[in-house]
């Protein structure tokens, strides 16, 4: 079994490099089908089962009976799989196909996002990763126990893991739903559990190193995805495949067209949509909170060493960086193709509406795209509807002509002119993002129940195979009750997620760095911190978004964490300081802590391996 | 294992490298964006440059901070004969 395990390490790029090849050809291959008179609809049934299936087939042939297998990989992840595993484990439904749209609507001020999402694996690598490492945890509370002795720090952990994770998953599974319906021509509820039974079938029998081996490749996936469509757009329009450069030259055409259409918010200029304090606080509650999300974390208990979690954190920047530093090409493009086809024409006859970009059309019937305050389903809808308004040529206002985010990224096929395989390849890349993400999401939240309610709290002495069927029920149990609750919540769920990180980021955060760097903070003081950090947070999005309060200083509840993250610093400090330093033994634990070699610290964790 | 005192400089390097990168970190994270107005009058690749340092430069930056600090911490480990074998 070590040995066979070991020659699949050994492997690893042989099996990834066939996999893509793999993919490509699918991909062809479909293509192939599509020239053969193939309908869509078949394309689009291929794309989603054939790539549920491959992760669905890796869950299966990684399936454990061990423990440490289970929960943690048996810590053999080389640091660049690793890398792309996180990379998919972090890069949502959001990331894949909402971000570019918050770029092209935001212009600058939505590079926030953008900056927030990737300078907090900084704060992974110097702060968190290694030494929680060489804790050697199962979860993020393990570690939170152990160093502010007992089951009420833990518990809290629990409760914060649980919130943040609960409503982030909440968001994937609602992006499953819209494009699996989207794919597959079926409601969006069925959508979600058609995500669902390929989440499960992945990650129960095989937990974390399941999840692992799926997340490589649907990092794949999401990657080959999201680069084409611009690449070959920016091939078309520019001449060279490399987006990532050449819009440079479009942002220029772009602040010569505003100049022409009098827009008074340029894409490039800095503080127009945010203010630049809001700005500079949601970059730091988005970097603080990347820093904080337990499914992240516990991605870096995998690494075989102390050493290749810091590079691993390196490799996941990379890899996510690789789709980052793209999106902004998709919105500078999508906002060039909306100047020149778009604003500016006339729909003052019916024949001048028919000569829009016929993708206006496509994405209007289902209403994603607005005319004069309608979704433009047809020439005639937009007519009228323009005639009644009194408009006769289509401007940038939002009331005029505006898009749904979405449009962006999945567009991008039919602007380019591109065959509807391409269109397949986007959704099953989104697919993919979302999956990936939902089931580190639902693993780190299953396993904070198994492992640290049942085993650490309810049954210290439940046997091994107990515990794996606990883990495997109650993955099933969170899995329902997610879905339950992605289908019954308000449409506007996604806004929530970005609240998640601001939960995280005051919550978890200071306890969790300074347990490494202050050998003083002790029980009462972390939490007492967690509680107020998290209290002050959650007080004030509740706040603020009922309308109950004003928002302090004019920030806006997205960053709410700029007030609960000093509140936790300070009340950890404090208290810390007006009680008994915590015993010999945690400061020994916190030196052990900062050196990588010997063991792991956590004796469980010891025995088993 | 190492003496206290060795223990204690083992440290004292370890949390210089973390203040030296979090520094890094802070400057390509918040400084250079503060001057996003005036950095947009200069172009760079065809970008403006303000615009450029948010959307590419600083995520470039992030990268190698990233594997700088992880080489420079093993070399750190190697010196004190605290790395893992």
């Amino acid at each position: 079994m070590q040995q066979q395990r070991d020659a699949f390490i050994a492997n690893l790029g042989r099996i990834y490099g066939t996999y893509t090849g793999g993919f490509i050809g699918f991909v062809i291959f479909l293509a192939i089908l599509e020239w053969l008179g193939v309908p869509d609809r078949i394309i689009g049934y291929l794309f989603v089962f054939l790539t549920l299936a491959v992760y669905a087939g890796i869950g299966i042939i990684s399936r454990t009976t061990q423990i440490s297998e289970y929960y943690v990989a048996g810590r053999r992840v080389p640091a660049v799989y690793n890398g792309m595993a996180t990379a998919a484990d972090w890069m949502s439904a959001a990331s894949f196909i909402g971000m570019a749209g918050s770029l092209y609507l935001l212009g600058y001020d939505g590079l926030a996002f953008v900056l927030g999402w990737t300078g907090g694996y900084v704060l992974v690598a110097t702060l968190i990763a290694p030494y929680l490492r060489k804790f050697g945890a199962y979860t993020v509370p393990d570690f939170l126990a152990a160093r502010y002795g007992g089951n009420f720090a833990r518990l809290i952990g629990v409760v914060i893991l649980f919130t943040c994770s609960l409503v982030y998953l909440m968001g994937q599974l609602k992006g499953t739903g819209v494009i699996a319906s989207r794919l597959l021509d079926i409601p969006v509820n069925y959508g979600i559990f058609v995500g669902l039974v390929g989440i499960l079938v992945c990650s129960m029998l095989g937990g974390m190193r399941a999840v692992t081996w799926t997340q490589v490749a649907q990092y794949i996936v999401l990657i080959i995805a999201y680069l084409i469509p611009v690449i070959i757009l920016s091939a078309q329009k520019t001449g060279v495949p490399i987006p990532q450069i050449m819009y440079g030259q479009v942002l220029q055409q772009i602040t010569e067209l505003e100049q022409q259409f009098g827009i008074d918010k340029p894409h490039v200029q800095p503080w127009v949509n945010y203010d630049a304090v809001n700005f500079f606080a949601l970059i730091l509650c988005l970097m603080v909170g990347t820093a904080s999300l337990p499914h992240v974390i516990m991605r870096f208990f995998t690494t075989p060493s102390v050493r290749e979690a810091r590079t691993s954190v390196g490799w996941a920047l990379f890899f996510i960086f690789l789709l980052y530093f793209t999106a902004p090409a998709y919105a500078a493009f999508a906002k060039l193709e909306i100047f020149q086809n778009v604003i500016g024409k006339s729909v003052e006859t019916l024949e001048a509406v028919q000569q829009l970009p016929a993708w206006v059309f496509l994405y209007g019937r289902i209403d994603l795209v607005k005319i004069c305050g309608v979704s433009a389903a047809d020439p005639q809808t937009v007519f009228d509807a323009c005639r009644q308004a009194g408009v006769t040529t289509l401007t940038f206002d939002p009331t005029v002509f505006s898009i749904n985010r979405d449009v962006v990224v999945i567009s991008m096929p039919e602007v380019a002119g591109l065959p509807y395989v391409i269109a397949g390849l986007v959704a099953a890349g989104g697919l993919a993002a979302a999956l990936s993400t939902a089931d580190g999401l639902l693993l780190a939240m299953a396993n904070a129940l198994s492992h640290d309610i049942y085993y650490k709290m309810i049954d210290p002495t439940a046997t091994t195979a107990r515990r794996l069927v606990v883990a495997r029920v109650l993955l099933f149990v969170v899995a329902a009750l997610a879905a339950y609750l992605t289908i019954t919540a308000p449409a506007h769920i996604l806004k929530y997620v970005a609240w998640a990180f601001s939960l995280a980021a005051a919550g978890l955060f200071p306890a969790l760095v300074l347990g490494v760097l202050w050998k003083n903070a002790n029980t009462p003081g972390a939490i007492v911190g967690m509680l107020g950090g998290y209290g002050v947070t959650l007080f004030y999005i509740v706040m603020t978004n009922t309308g109950a309060m004003e928002p302090w200083f004019g920030i806006r509840n997205i960053s709410a964490a700029i007030f609960g993250m000093p509140v936790a610093f300070v009340l950890t400090w404090v208290v810390s300081k007006a009680t008994t330093p915590p015993p010999r033994e945690i400061q020994e634990f916190v030196e052990q802590l900062r050196i990588p070699r010997g063991p792991v610290l956590m004796e469980e964790a010891r025995r088993e391996s | 294992m190492a003496s206290p005192a060795q223990m204690e400089e083992y440290w004292r390097k370890t949390r210089n490298l973390l203040v030296t990168t979090l520094i890094l970190w802070f400057v390509f994270g918040y400084v250079v964006h503060l001057f996003a107005p005036v950095l947009n009058g200069i172009t760079f690749l065809g970008f403006p440059l303000g615009f450029y340092m948010a959307a590419q430069g600083s995520l470039i930056a992030f990268v190698l901070i990233i594997f700088w600090y992880a080489h420079r911490q093993n070399r750190i480990d190697q010196e004190f004969g605290v790395a893992e074998d």
